[in-house]
């Protein structure tokens, strides 16, 4: 494994924030302190860790209305993150987003997105300013795989292949498009073989194994850094929570949800490392500490934080107008 | 599942199922379609009405009366599955597809308006594209800019869509019955917020024609127009108008396009004043449209400028404090009343 110590803390400290942040959105939207609607990322923080650890600061990624997870992965403030979440005028977004369009540019994070789909061409786009700017970049596009069955999926795929893009398109498949299970809205059992219909590599992996998705994401990285192109990774995962805050899941089988309560990447990612001697439980364990207290923090910084001044209704719909 | 034959007070959403339910069940060539509108496709252990009927309950049990085969879940494909909707109303079928929110029309927009709203005209004539689209619009869902809009006035632009929103009850049962009988493609908008709202509803068949407005409550002094939510404002606005001596006459348009002008005009000629209540983005919208149209037809019956209040120029913020400010409310419309009513005649 070509993991540093560094890189495994970083990684553990990013999915264990990840589960802390989205148990705490889940118990504070409960307590009606929450507006609108979330969407929970607890289940496949293993895909947002694996794929951004094998980024650098300067890459993209595009993300849908699970987006919190990889704002966390992306190194988004989660004090801002939380502000936003609750409408804050020290969010992210200024509390005009919220949960669903939560973005921090400065990071390359280009948005969660509240149009299923709507992610994929914005990834070609930072994908063409990569190569017409020459920075190198590559743009990691996630999405569902409710979204593998939007034209604009697949006309992505097709443009960065034909545009040779450096584009790494990630699909989270958690076997939901909302309540409509993916062996019915899907034709084929796994969306990474329509790679070959773009001409590209595609593979499958295991979402709840972050080694597995960091290998795999490692290697669609360093083809698209090197000029050869997009690649399509799918990451079979399992959401453990609804489609939304409030959803009674009872479209989830038993089979679905024996399968997701044994997944669980932190878990495995201790077992793994502890085993292997690399790090002792006690030294994870300080990491837990951590991050709760950083989402405790998040959760005081958002709450005491003061809401948007109401002339912001009207800024920043444009650079200059008239 | 018996549907009652007498009147009785049910919610908006259960208004418009009934609605759905009795076309069904009188015309085999319905069918309706979109994302989750039955819920849990193919999940075996799954009863029909513990499924979801759309995300908003609206559709909920028709799959278990009508089947699969007619109650079709869709893949999050909204270019196909609308598309499908207007090519199979132009083959013969009268299908009911539902676009989740109307800001998916995004995802679909060449179906509406390239090819649905087209076709006859383009085809001399010899096509006809009776198919219904049920969208939901508005705000104050906290849902944020993607998915609070109001994009009426979008498709009222394209000949061809007629364009339906009704503001309580009764009206969505009775005209979402016309819609989905009438020959012609029609968007029919459901604000967000109303589903829960209640109100006595003609049991049987009920039908409100499209392209009639009603004079929702008469009065002397001024016309207040609204159109779905915006028409509840513009009703309680002139209950407090009231209490102050001002005698509102509030004109529900309940249909977009094709656009009641005779009906506001005989208003605006009675009361001489007009405020328009619009939840709509103001640039080239329904608020500017029908201003326009009293200026053009009716300027000398005006004693003062029209009044509006519509959504500011900017796309719907999320946090609850500026997504209030934003929207449209009763305490603005009676503000622009008063301003209105200051006008010297």
């Amino acid at each position: 494994m070509n993991l540093s110590q560094d890189e495994l803390r970083s990684m553990y400290r990013t999915m264990v924030s990840i589960r802390n942040f989205e148990e705490t959105v889940k118990q504070a939207f409960a307590k009606g302190h929450i507006p609108g609607f979330v969407h929970l990322y607890v289940g496949e923080e293993a895909i947002a860790t694996g794929v951004c650890t094998a980024l650098r600061a300067s890459d993209t990624i595009t993300s849908t209305h699970r987006g919190h997870g990889h704002c966390i992965a992306k190194g988004c403030d989660m004090n801002s993150m939380m502000a936003e979440i609750y409408g804050k005028a020290t969010g992210l977004c200024k509390g005009k987003g919220g949960s669903m369009h939560i973005a921090d540019v400065g990071k390359g994070m280009l948005g969660a997105n509240g149009i299923v789909g709507g992610g994929p061409p914005l990834a070609c786009g930072a994908g063409l300013t990569s190569v017409v700017t020459g920075s190198g970049d590559v743009c990691a596009c996630f999405f569902g795989d409710g979204a593998c069955e939007q034209g604009t999926f697949h006309e992505s795929a097709n443009l960065a292949a034909i545009w040779n893009l450096p584009v790494i398109f990630v699909a989270e498949n958690n076997g939901y498009a909302q309540s409509t299970p993916a062996t019915y809205h899907c034709a084929i059992e796994n969306i990474a073989e329509r790679a070959a219909s773009y001409g590209i590599p595609g593979a499958v992996v295991d979402g709840s194994d972050v080694f597995a998705v960091h290998e795999a994401a490692v290697e669609a990285v360093k083809r698209a850094r090197a000029g050869q192109g997009p690649s399509l990774l799918e990451c079979k995962t399992y959401r453990h929570h609804g489609h939304f805050e409030g959803d009674q899941q009872t479209y989830k089988d038993d089979l679905y949800k024996s399968v997701s309560q044994g997944k669980d990447s932190i878990r495995d990612f201790r077992a793994l490392v502890t085993q292997h001697g690399w790090f002792t439980a006690e030294e994870l364990d300080a990491i837990d500490r951590e991050a709760e207290q950083a989402v405790e923090e998040a959760l005081a910084f958002a709450e005491s934080s003061p809401v948007p001044q109401v002339e912001e209704v009207t800024s920043d719909v444009y650079v200059s107008y008239p | 599942m018996a549907v009652a034959t007498a009147a009785r007070t049910i919610t908006i959403a259960e208004a418009l199922n009934e609605s759905i339910r009795l076309e069904m069940r009188a015309d085999p060539k319905i069918v309706i379609m979109g994302e989750d509108i039955a819920g849990g496709a193919q999940v075996e252990h799954l009863e029909d009405d513990e499924a979801w009927g759309g995300v908003m309950g609206v559709t909920k049990g028709l799959v278990h009366e009508f089947g699969r085969e007619r109650v079709l879940d869709t893949p999050i494909s909204e270019a196909a599955f609308i598309g499908a909707a207007v090519g199979a109303a132009a083959t013969g079928l009268r299908p009911i597809a539902e676009l989740m929110f109307c800001g998916f029309l995004g995802s679909c927009l060449d179906s509406l308006l390239n090819q649905g709203s087209k076709l006859r005209y383009m085809f001399g004539g010899k096509a006809m594209v009776p198919v219904t689209i049920r969208t939901m619009i508005g705000g104050g869902f906290r849902a944020a800019a993607q998915h609070a809009q109001t994009l009426y006035p979008m498709f009222a632009n394209i000949p061809g869509l007629k364009v339906v929103a009704p503001s309580n009850a009764a009206d969505a049962k009775g005209l979402l019955t016309a819609s989905i009988r009438d020959d012609d493609p029609v968007i029919f908008c459901e604000h967000i917020t109303m589903y829960t709202m209640k109100g006595e509803v003609p049991g049987g068949e009920h039908i409100v024609p499209i392209g009639k407005a009603a004079i929702a409550r008469p009065g002397s002094d001024v016309t207040l127009l609204g159109v779905s939510l915006t028409a509840v404002h513009a009703l309680k606005a002139a209950e407090s108008l009231a209490e102050e001596g001002i005698d509102a006459e509030v004109i529900d348009l309940r249909t977009v396009s094709p656009l009641d002008e005779e009906t506001i005009l005989a208003s605006v000629q009675k009361t001489g004043r007009l405020v328009i209540v619009d939840e709509a983005n103001p640039l080239c919208g329904l608020a500017s449209h029908i201003a326009g149209m009293v200026a053009s037809r009716g300027f000398h019956w005006l004693r003062a400028p029209v009044g509006m209040v519509t959504a500011p120029h900017s796309p719907v913020p999320f946090s609850p404090v500026l997504e209030d400010a934003y929207l449209p409310n009763p305490e603005k419309v009676v503000a622009a009343v008063k301003e209105t009513c200051a006008h010297a005649s």
